[in-house]
């Protein structure tokens, strides 16, 4: 069990319960030994199998295409190889302007700005709302909550008005610097939810041993907030890597672009006989958030539990 | 508790100050603005800031080179004559009435099918939830616009079993019918929450019905249903707001014109052809402003709605 797990404000609502749950439904499951039940449960797999097999299919065949010389993209459904054919790889890494790599690169340092960037900036605002009492604390908390759920599109235009303003179009500053205001309410509420569940005699003790609220905040509070901090992290490398229109509105340089936009210029400039490159850069990019997800399952998968985040 | 709970746990409540409010009296409000300097400074520069200077914006005609000219409510009145604003409209509610509600249904449906420590269940649950991170890519768009062509995987399908399928994204009847179904494929993240709210209701309910006699689907429907309300109303309230402000997917199957003949033209691509297409930002705001609009209203209308659908146990 991880230390997210045992927290109960982590889990959300009547978390405390859930930690018991699990257990007494096995002891449920084990007492219905009968047939039917059984049969009950060979349909289900059954049913997850069949689900689960359609909506992967696709994904496995673009893998297996990707290694498929060219023209059997458009006529082979099947997922056997025959031989490997990595010419798609290495046409595709080379087909636009710069190497693949660049935008992987430019990708890279986004994702690493907006971690950053998310990291400080929501934790102190987190530990602000869930552990001191302020004037207009209700109000500001409420407006932050309201800013998860405020469309993009709504401060998008302006917000272009003042980063090309201030010369920052064609630069990683528009999508990194609203990371760094704490402007991803969700993380902030997130943590706020995960402060609320360390007991707050810790914080006392070390008020009465004279730390002020900086040190409380760096060495009793951070420490223990590490598995929000990876969710966090996990959330912010997938989300930015993947983010396609802030890049597209921000990034018109192609030696400044990142994966997305990259991908998408790729597919403005072929024509249908590349399909098979098209695929493999496509699985490129796919792979990083892939070994995120393999490595980083349990925390997201808490993450989305706990606030809902897509 | 959900953001969503919380907020409406806030209008809730309006009771006198807790206990542990009023002990607070000696606040620490250097600290605090201290701590919350960032999100106050975000807070201003880069949401509520730029959210008047839109609104301002949408009274103007603005094309980024000439300073704005102040137009009254001319941009409204033309957004009333735009038939492509209203087809992109048609397209957009159509993506959102249709997608989110199917989204949520498979959702449920296969967490009623994986809850009750179904065997592999960690397995399944990744298999399912995989999709939900790769969905918003640009990648699995191009994907889609493969799988969804003449050429396609779904028509290779088709034609092994003897049936010619359509050009499924040239086809204008079935374009925006393929952009639904990647959303509809992505319910890995909603799946995920119903599992966590199932976990949650107490087992002694089954119980007890058990001992009266209910059967398994009158437990759907008493118990489990009414227990996973809240879940089911907060997944919904998200999906809608995140639903209507879907771009990518769209953007990229169409090769960034919403085509064919407008099929794909959902709101915010019409938005951004009108602001960062042909740079005539006061429109493009105007239109922001009424996007916020219908997304209020319809939170709204689902709040108002959940009064008498929604159990809170509390």
């Amino acid at each position: 069990m991880t230390k997210l797990q045992t927290l109960p404000a982590a889990s959300g609502g009547p978390a405390e319960k859930s930690g018991k749950n699990p257990r007494r439904r096995e002891s449920r499951g084990s007492l219905a030994f009968s047939r039917s039940a059984r049969v009950k449960g060979l349909i289900k797999h059954a049913i997850l199998i069949v689900v689960g097999g359609v909506m992967i299919y696709p994904l496995l065949w673009m893998v297996i295409s990707s290694l498929r010389p060219n023209d059997l993209i458009f006529r082979e459904p099947g997922l056997w190889l025959n031989n490997l054919e990595m010419s798609n790889y290495t046409d595709g890494w080379s087909a636009l302007t710069h190497p693949f790599g660049h935008y992987m690169i430019n990708s890279a340092i986004v994702v690493l700005g907006s971690i950053v960037g998310n990291l400080v900036s929501c934790s102190m605002a987190a530990y602000a709302f869930a552990r001191l009492q302020f004037t207009g604390k209700k109000l500001f908390f409420g407006i932050m909550l309201l800013t998860i759920m405020l469309p993009f599109h709504v401060v998008i235009v302006p917000q272009y008005i003042l980063f090309s303003q201030i010369g920052w179009v064609n630069t990683f500053w528009p999508l990194i610097v609203p990371k760094l205001l704490a402007t991803d309410a969700f993380f902030v509420f997130l943590m706020v939810q995960f402060i609320r569940g360390i007991p707050k005699d810790l914080d006392e003790a070390a008020r009465i041993d004279g730390a002020g609220h900086p040190r409380i905040f760096l060495r009793v509070i951070l420490p223990l907030m590490v598995p929000a901090l990876a969710t966090t992290t996990i959330f912010t490398f997938i989300w930015t890597w993947n983010d396609f229109f802030g890049a597209l509105i921000y990034l018109t340089d192609p030696d400044m672009f990142t994966v997305p936009v990259a991908l998408r210029a790729f597919v403005d400039s072929q024509s249908a006989t590349s399909w098979g490159s098209l695929f493999a850069m496509s699985i490129v990019s796919l792979l990083p958030v892939f070994l995120v997800f393999l490595f980083g399952q349990r925390f997201l998968i808490k993450g989305i539990a706990t606030t809902g985040i897509k | 508790m959900s953001a969503i709970g919380e907020l409406s746990s806030m209008t809730r409540r309006k009771g006198p100050m807790t206990k542990e409010e009023k002990k607070a009296n000696g606040r620490d409000n250097k600290a605090a603005y201290v701590f919350l300097l960032p999100w106050l400074l975000g807070l201003a520069v880069i949401t509520v800031g730029p959210m008047l200077m839109s609104l301002y914006l949408s009274f103007t005609d603005y094309n980024l080179l000439q300073p704005p000219e102040w137009v009254g409510l001319d941009n409204f009145v033309r957004m009333f004559g735009d038939a492509r604003l209203h087809n992109s409209l048609r397209v957009t509610f159509t993506y959102v009435l249709v997608g989110v509600p199917l989204q949520l249904a498979v959702a449920l449906v296969i967490a009623l099918v994986l809850d009750k420590g179904l065997r592999g269940l960690p397995f399944y649950r990744s298999i399912f939830y995989l999709p939900s991170l790769l969905g918003g890519s640009v990648a699995v768009a191009i994907l889609w616009k493969q799988i969804f062509g003449t050429t396609g995987l779904v028509n290779q399908v088709l034609a092994m079993i003897g049936i010619e399928g359509p050009g499924w994204i040239s086809d204008p009847n079935t374009a925006l019918g393929s952009i639904i179904l990647l959303h509809v494929w992505t319910f890995g993240s909603p799946m995920i929450i119903f599992l966590a709210g199932l976990r949650q209701i107490p087992v002694m309910y089954y119980e007890a019905a058990k001992v009266d006699g209910a059967t398994t689907l009158q437990q759907f429907w008493r118990i489990t249903l009414p227990m996973l309300s809240p879940i089911i109303f907060f997944n919904l309230v998200l999906q809608i707001i995140g639903s209507f402000q879907s771009f990518t997917q769209a953007f990229i199957v169409s090769g960034g014109n919403g085509g064919p003949s407008d099929s794909t033209m959902f709101f915010t691509l019409y938005l951004y052809q009108k602001g960062f297409g042909q740079f005539d930002m006061g429109y493009a705001s105007a239109m922001a402003w009424f996007l916020l609009v219908i997304i209020g209203v319809f939170t709204a209308i689902n709040f108002i709605a959940s009064k008498y659908w929604v159990f809170y146990d509390d």
